[in-house]
């Protein structure tokens, strides 16, 4: 169906958010530096106005997709008729011009949020930051409009039906998976803004990072969200039960993360004492960074990736020309206005400050090792030194080891002091914890696997560790000073709870990934109907093989009857190989049987020819605590934003207040 | 319109890409053979593919690799003589563990320097700024912070 | 001052890593170098393509500077790599042909439908000598010298710019 006019108004729309953004970008940031209120006061209308094109530009390329219009060439190559709505809508950010087109709108999502809920903000404080938030954002339009134009027409012939949607796109994963990875990314930009500003200003104290720590913890909780929704797809979607292959695209997504995590702390010691200014600003300005060069590294092909989007030099040198400005200039800007004098802020050697540093250079080391592994074979190419692989192997190893020093200063972080700490008190506080985790870490995979077991140990001891510490300090904090019980818990701050649950989280996925990699069972078998196989206990029957049609495919089906032990308690496994048709595309719909302890999976291989099949059967014993964790994590993000210390000064205060908050 | 059409070719051409992995019954009469095939297949790179692992990877080539390491294992080969044969074929491209050589110093290395130099670097602040901030206390006062700070924890 | 310089490290490194992400955009991350360059041409016992009965073995690739081409049937790109290697040929470049995970009948049909510019086919059903050579796809071509040495490789499909300028010097500088 031919829609006159939608794709041309999406693509008008976009060019007036890229007008609007550059005067966003533009006039504030030239008010703050001549201080000219009236200039000043452009960046919070503009930041509304690119957020309002923005949204029309974006619902006219997902009516296109609604609509069928395949004269779009996006739409062509990515939808097809027979896709049901909702994948419809989901295509939009299937494909690389469509994605980019989401990144720029949740780019205007965070800036117009900025410009609302930042009404405490000094002027040019809140000018600098939508100044600097509406340079990203000129970049990123202008990349949309001048290569990856998503309203391309295919005029005039158009197809008469679309290629159809990627069958491994279509699923409820994929549906939200970019977007929570995009808030996250994108969501990085605030704090950058604030940096950069903050910069601009000179006005390096704590409090831009008061105002920054809860925008921070929105887009790292976002990310979190995104990177498990992503290794979660990736396990039920893909057909092999894997979950993390360290993959060049996986590993974009996990440097910001991991600069993000090491953000978070660093923005808890310079704003509580004021310890770490420079090294914070270059966290903030990193974070992003990474970021954006996980944008470049994925979608220029100079790294071979399976789930590359369809490259283009042009592209890519569109990017790394966009990479090179922001971070080129953000650093120089750094190197000449970070103070010139480091500060005298001491403190002891056990104390929390000390092991917040110890914690922030541990993750800013895995952080160059994972970009260091992703790069390494670009950079021998280049030296024309041949051509290696780094994979699995060594990320693994070096990640690890990394992970397991990181939790002994996490078990001790939350314990101590800030400022001065004595290793006496802190023995004192953690010693039971450390014999508790030892304990069990020893005896869990003699009960659970039947054989002592070191990487078991080793991670359990770790994750036990980390967790331990923080039960204990609530026991204690839970006595108020009368001895009364629970009543302390009351006088905690959310801040505080966001902590114990985040580093729970991180625990909980500890322990998911230990279990999972040194317990699960795969094996492959011949079945044919009437066979039985055992996998782990478990007792799986093929009742019965079939063949069904779906909306746009028609599949093999397998009836697999699962039994435990000598348990009469059946149920009923069906996995899929389809083939959908507008590609003609072979497909696995994997059989997921899941569950807190332990998931059970069956994935359909080739027919045999001799009525019986290839099958795939997986026991995968604490897969879920993986994402679990990540969600826990999250979780902990998010529930420090609500708490009102932070919300203060950030969110709409009361308007009396404004003036003491500019003078704080 | 041409270079569209092209644009349209290239997609096509791209999607399998991200693929599906082959199943393959395999028999092993010994799990510890089964378990150094799994390894083996897991570490092995396809030369063909995007970036997969010969295991995870339905290409032909990698079908042929599998059915390589296969054949060796049961012919009682070790691991190291399995890869060797590998990379003499297809080159370092197919190991996903880089081995420790000339070029890839800087690799296995500048972790482990980092986290020596990260850990000098954390007891260099500490001892400096420690005696920058601390010089002023005299015993006695050292004594109440003390007191102050012991405090603090009991609560 | 020292201090200042400090501050300028990530930019440094920024602009190191920029350099190399830059030169990443012009390399082709999928071309490589076989790993069998300047080594012997690997042993094999093959039968030809034409006769079951005749078994050759890498004793075949002595005494003359040879392109060996590895092709098949079911490889579109090899049908257009054909005429190039025919006017190789007829430039008095010595081929050999590797039927590379094919059938007889399939191969043969090849051959009448496209023309032979191989002085002889090896058949190589099962891709054993392929594997040994690290093919993973086809056109793929060998350069071996008079020695059995493997001198150059070529990946893919040999244009006819290729043949000026790539392989014709590379026959002519290894016959010396």
């Amino acid at each position: 169906m031919l829609t006159p006019l939608i794709p041309e108004i999406g693509h008008f729309a976009l060019i007036i958010a890229l007008l609007l953004a550059t005067l966003q970008a533009t006039v504030p940031l030239a008010g703050a530096a001549t201080r000219r209120p009236l200039w000043m006061a452009y960046a919070r209308p503009m930041a509304s106005g690119q957020f309002l094109f923005l949204s029309v530009a974006y619902a006219c390329l997902t009516a296109s997709f609604l609509l069928d219009d395949f004269s779009v060439a996006t739409v062509a190559n990515n939808s097809n008729s027979l896709l049901p709505w909702y994948y419809k809508a989901s295509a939009v950010w299937g494909n690389h011009e469509g994605s980019v087109l989401l990144w720029s709108l949740i780019l205007g999502a965070w800036t117009f949020a900025v410009s609302r809920f930042s009404r405490g903000l000094p002027r040019d404080m809140l000018a600098r930051v939508l100044g600097v938030m509406g340079l990203v954002s000129v970049g990123f339009l202008a990349f949309v409009l001048f290569t990856s134009n998503p309203f391309a027409r295919l005029l005039p012939n158009p197809p008469a039906d679309g290629a159809d949607l990627n069958p491994l796109l279509q699923d409820v994963g994929l549906i939200i998976h970019p977007p929570m990875l995009y808030m996250g990314y994108v969501g990085f930009s605030v704090v950058f803004a604030f940096a950069i500003a903050a910069l601009l200003g000179g006005r390096l104290d704590a409090a831009w990072t008061r105002w920054a720590r809860p925008w921070t913890n929105i887009a790292w909780a976002f990310l979190s969200v995104g990177i498990a929704l992503g290794s979660w797809w990736a396990y039920y979607e893909l057909g092999w039960g894997g979950w993390w292959f360290w993959d060049p695209v996986e590993n974009a997504s996990l440097l910001p993360w991991l600069a993000g995590t090491a953000l978070i702390h660093s923005l808890a010691v310079t704003e509580k004492r004021g310890a770490f200014k420079s090294w914070t600003v270059l966290l903030a300005i990193s974070t992003f960074s990474l970021s954006l060069l996980g944008t470049f590294l994925v979608r220029s092909g100079v790294l071979t990736s399976v789930h590359a989007f369809a490259n283009d030099p042009s592209r890519g040198l569109f990017i790394l020309l966009l990479l090179g400005i922001t971070v080129g200039a953000s650093l120089l800007l750094f190197a000449l206005r970070a103070p010139r004098v480091s500060q005298r802020t001491g403190f002891g050697w056990w104390s929390r400050d000390a092991l917040l540093l110890v914690n922030n250079i541990l993750l800013v080391v895995m952080t160059i090792t994972v970009l260091l592994g992703t790069v390494y074979p670009l950079l021998l190419d280049a030296l024309e030194l041949g051509k290696i692989s780094v994979g699995p192997p060594y990320f693994n190893a070096l990640f690890v080891p990394l992970t397991a020093i990181l939790c002994v200063f996490m078990g001790l972080g939350p314990l101590a002091n800030w400022k001065q700490a004595r290793v006496r008190d802190l023995a004192r506080r953690a010693w039971l914890s450390g014999v508790v985790a030892l304990v069990i870490g020893l005896l869990a995979p003699l009960v659970y696997g039947g054989e002592w077991n070191l990487a078991v140990t080793l991670g359990l001891v770790a994750a036990l560790w980390v967790v331990l510490p923080l039960v204990r300090d609530l026991w204690v904090k839970s006595r108020d000073s009368k001895g009364r019980r629970l009543v302390g818990l009351r006088r905690l701050s959310l801040a505080h709870w966001g902590m114990v649950l985040g580093h729970l989280g991180l625990a909980v996925t500890i322990v998911g990934v230990t279990v999972v990699s040194n317990y699960a069972v795969e094996r492959n078998v011949r079945m044919a109907v009437g066979d039985s196989v055992e996998v782990a206990g478990y007792t799986f029957t093929m009742t019965d093989l079939g063949q069904r049609r779906g909306p746009n495919y028609v599949a093999d089906t397998a009836h697999l009857e699962v039994r435990r032990g000598e348990e009469t308690r059946r149920f009923t496994m069906t996995p899929e190989k389809r083939v959908y048709l507008a590609r003609g595309m072979p497909m696995t719909d994997v059989a997921l049987r899941p569950g807190l302890l332990r998931d059970l999976y069956v994935a359909m291989g080739e027919d045999l020819e001799d009525g019986s099949w290839a099958l795939r059967i997986q026991f995968k014993p604490f897969v879920r605590w993986l994402w679990l964790g990540a969600l826990l994590m999250a979780g902990g993000g998010l529930l420090a934003v609500i708490d009102r210390r932070y919300r203060r000064g950030v969110a709409a205060p009361a308007p009396e207040r404004q003036p003491r908050e500019v003078n704080a | 319109m041409a270079r569209l059409i092209r644009a349209v070719v290239l997609l096509a051409l791209l999607w399998p890409a991200l693929a599906q992995a082959a199943i393959e019954v395999r028999d092993f009469e010994d799990p510890v053979m089964r378990e150094r095939f799994a390894s083996l297949t897991a570490t092995l790179r396809c030369p063909k593919c995007q970036n997969q692992a010969i295991g995870d990877s339905d290409s032909p080539i990698a079908g042929d690799m599998r059915k390589r390491v296969y054949a060796q294992l049961q012919a009682g080969r070790s691991d190291k003589e399995i890869v060797d044969f590998m990379v003499r074929r297809f080159g370092d491209y197919v190991l996903y563990n880089p081995r420790l050589e000339g070029r890839t110093l800087l690799l296995w290395g500048l972790p482990v320097a980092l986290v020596l130099g990260g850990g000098l670097l954390v007891a260099w602040l500490v001892r400096t700024r420690r005696r920058a901030s601390s010089r002023r206390l005299n015993d006695e006062e050292r004594a109440r912070l003390d007191a102050l700070l012991a405090r603090e924890d009991d609560r | 001052m020292r201090r200042r310089l400090l501050l300028l490290l990530p930019l440094v490194c920024f602009v190191l890593l920029g350099g190399f992400l830059y030169q990443g955009l012009s390399i082709d991350p999928a071309e490589r170098e076989s790993a069998l360059m300047e080594r012997p041409f690997p042993a094999f016992r093959l039968a030809t393509l034409s006769d079951p009965e005749r078994i050759l073995d890498e004793s075949l690739l002595e005494g003359e500077v040879t392109l060996v081409n590895v092709w098949g049937e079911w490889c579109p790109t090899c049908k257009q790599e054909m005429p190039q290697l025919l006017e190789l040929a007829e430039r008095g470049v010595r081929l050999v042909g590797i039927d590379y995970k094919d059938s007889r009948e399939k191969g043969r049909e090849f051959l009448q439908g496209f023309g032979n510019p191989f002085e002889v086919n090896l058949f190589d059903p099962e891709g054993d000598l392929g594997f040994d050579l690290g093919v993973y796809g086809a056109p793929e071509s060998f350069l071996v010298d008079a020695d059995g040495v493997i001198r150059y490789h070529h990946t893919g499909y040999i244009s006819p710019q290729d043949v000026e300028r790539v392989i014709l010097p590379e026959v002519a500088k290894w016959r010396d």
